[in-house]
């Protein structure tokens, strides 16, 4: 073959490849919707599952979605920002760094069906919490704490050298730099980070089924149990009680999810302009 | 507030920030510990042996071998790395060397959606589109090794994307444009040039990708079948590792829900095993 016939070949093949990645993508998309928007509807929306799910909406498990993920990210946030800080201004580069680093990426790696088995043992069973809000947000807070952590890092680290260095010469402590001046800067790219891990426990199953449950009450307290949307979704889908409700379902996932993204996107798009 | 009082201060935020740090860590530690504990006196029991040797599991009977669930999550994930790799590569080495800064800022947040999509959905449109299409098609009952590797294969696209279009994005310039002047088409150039430099950042992408093919859980349960055998074929039902936990973790309690973490803890080693081989792999990105 010719260079030049290689060359064609080659990008034939590269485009053919993005094309087909593309393709997937917008067929999942554009399945889930059209077979989900019609079912969609305002009671659908704000009525409770009724005959397991077979009638009624999804209120209930749109509130335990929510609840769940404010609980996880209640923890998850302090947890990730404060390590993000710790290895970006308080300490150098070393020994003590590089273990919190390889334990961030092993935690990621952590299959969520482990993560879910030790929510669990520990939470459900150990604590005595049973399959409950809590239960759920803390494991869910473990499975998004790598993310939050990854992407604060990175916010806080493009936050220019300068603020620093004027913050000392004004006399400034340490705390105060963080405080009044790093973490304001860096707060677009903290919370993208943050809205990619809603985005991602939103559709969490694994870890949510065996921690929260499988409830479709309306959780109020903390040690109350629920179903997630995605749980949800999994039942109805699995256990073939209702295709409508299970696309209609899958539709509002899939919808937000398009808009959490979308949007971190658009922030990060900001965030980086603004640090041109 | 005196220079002394200022400094006892900041002493203790540091203190308390670096006892946050190890979150992360501490929570890692409390699951491997939380696994192995509910585990091992299991395979204490039962023999290490009999546990990942034998292929005869049922549970009621006393029966706790998972040599075909070893096997089965093997195959889906050489499975999915045939399907997601290429595929995965193709896209990244299109984003990074043959298309516009315009078209990449269109393209690769759009690929990123991919991750977005709850495993749940990808498992579900596999039982309504891919299942039928290779029951008739290819015969078998559809819910098979096949189907879970190319679900699998699209599900770590977004992984092996993304890392291994960050370390061609680091291959310096400079090399592209001095294989250029040498008269290089832009083919030669990728494959002589900026796929050598980037081999190892490319190696722990399809290292990762596999590390999220061997832990997909809820996706495999929908479309592997699930039937307790090693497969022969491609097209014979599955069931991995993860699949076997999930399934069966609602109704199983003592020795039964023991072997499940047992199960897990060989999962466990399997996911840390290849995150190791990744890390050890990112570390050479170093260029020579």
């Amino acid at each position: 073959m010719t260079p030049r016939r290689a060359e064609h070949v080659a990008i034939g093949l590269m485009v053919s490849g993005a094309f087909l990645a593309l393709a997937i993508l917008f067929f999942i998309i554009a399945v889930i919707m059209i077979k989900g928007l019609p079912h969609i509807t305002a009671r659908f929306l704000l009525d409770n599952p009724m005959d397991m799910g077979r009638a009624g909406g999804i209120f209930s498990t749109i509130v335990s979605t929510v609840y769940l993920l404010v609980v996880s990210l209640v923890i998850a946030i302090p947890l990730g920002v404060g390590t993000a800080i710790y290895l970006t201004e308080y300490t150098e580069e070393g020994k003590i760094t590089k273990i919190v680093r390889f334990g961030t990426e092993c935690l990621a790696g952590v299959p969520s069906i482990i993560l879910g088995l030790f929510g669990f043992i520990l939470f459900v069973i150990k604590l005595g919490f049973g399959w409950s809000v809590l239960s759920g947000g803390i494991s869910l807070a473990i499975m998004i704490l790598p993310v939050i952590i990854r992407t604060s890092e990175e916010a806080i680290k493009s936050v220019p050298q300068a603020f620093r260095d004027v913050n000392e010469v004004l006399g400034g402590s340490k705390w105060q730099g963080v405080t009044r001046l790093v973490l304001p800067n860096a707060a677009p790219g903290i919370l993208t980070g943050v809205i990619l891990s809603v985005g991602r426990g939103i559709g969490e199953t694994a870890v949510v089924i065996f921690t929260l449950g499988t409830s479709l009450r309306t959780p109020f307290s903390i040690f109350d149990s629920g179903r997630s949307m995605a749980v949800h979704f999994y039942i109805l889908a699995r256990e073939g009680i209702s295709m409508d409700n299970a696309y209609a379902t899958a539709a509002v996932l899939v919808f937000s999810i398009l808009i959490i993204n979308i949007f971190s996107y658009y922030l990060m798009h900001k965030f980086v302009e603004a640090r041109r | 507030m005196s220079a002394a009082d200022i400094k006892r201060k900041e002493k203790l935020i540091q203190r308390i920030f670096l006892v946050v740090a190890f979150s992360s860590l501490f929570s890692l530690f409390l699951i491997a510990l939380f696994i192995f504990v509910e585990g091992l006196p299991m395979i204490w029991k039962v023999g290490l042996k009999d546990f990942l040797l034998s292929t005869r599991w049922s549970p009621t009977k006393g029966h706790f071998g998972i040599f075909a669930m070893i096997v089965s999550s093997f195959w889906v994930t050489i499975g999915a790395l045939l399907f997601g790799g290429p595929l995965g590569l193709m896209c990244s080495i299109f984003l990074v060397e043959f298309s516009s800064a315009r078209m990449r800022a269109v393209i690769k947040p759009a690929l990123e959606l991919l991750a977005g999509i709850p495993s749940v959905v990808y498992g579900f449109l596999g039982v309504v589109y891919l299942v039928p299409l290779v029951r008739d098609y290819l015969g078998g009952p559809g819910l098979s090794l096949l189907t879970s590797c190319i679900i699998l294969g699209i599900m770590i696209l977004p992984t092996v994307i993304s890392i291994s279009v960050d370390s061609l994005v680091a291959v310096p310039d400079s090399y592209r444009e001095a294989a250029f002047s040498l008269g290089a088409t832009r083919w030669q150039t990728t494959h002589m040039v900026t796929l050598h430099a980037a081999k190892s950042g490319i190696i722990t992408a399809l290292v990762l990708g596999m590390g999220r093919a061997v832990g997909e859980t809820m996706a495999v349960i929908m479309i592997a079948g699930n039937a307790l055998k090693i497969p022969l074929s491609p097209l014979d039902p599955i069931r991995t590792l993860t699949s076997n936990i999930a399934l069966e973790m609602g109704y199983a309690s003592g020795l039964h829900r023991q072997a499940l973490f047992a199960t897990g803890i060989v999962l466990f080693f399997f996911v840390m095993a290849l995150n190791m081989i990744a890390t050890l792999f990112a570390r050479r990105k170093v260029l020579k």
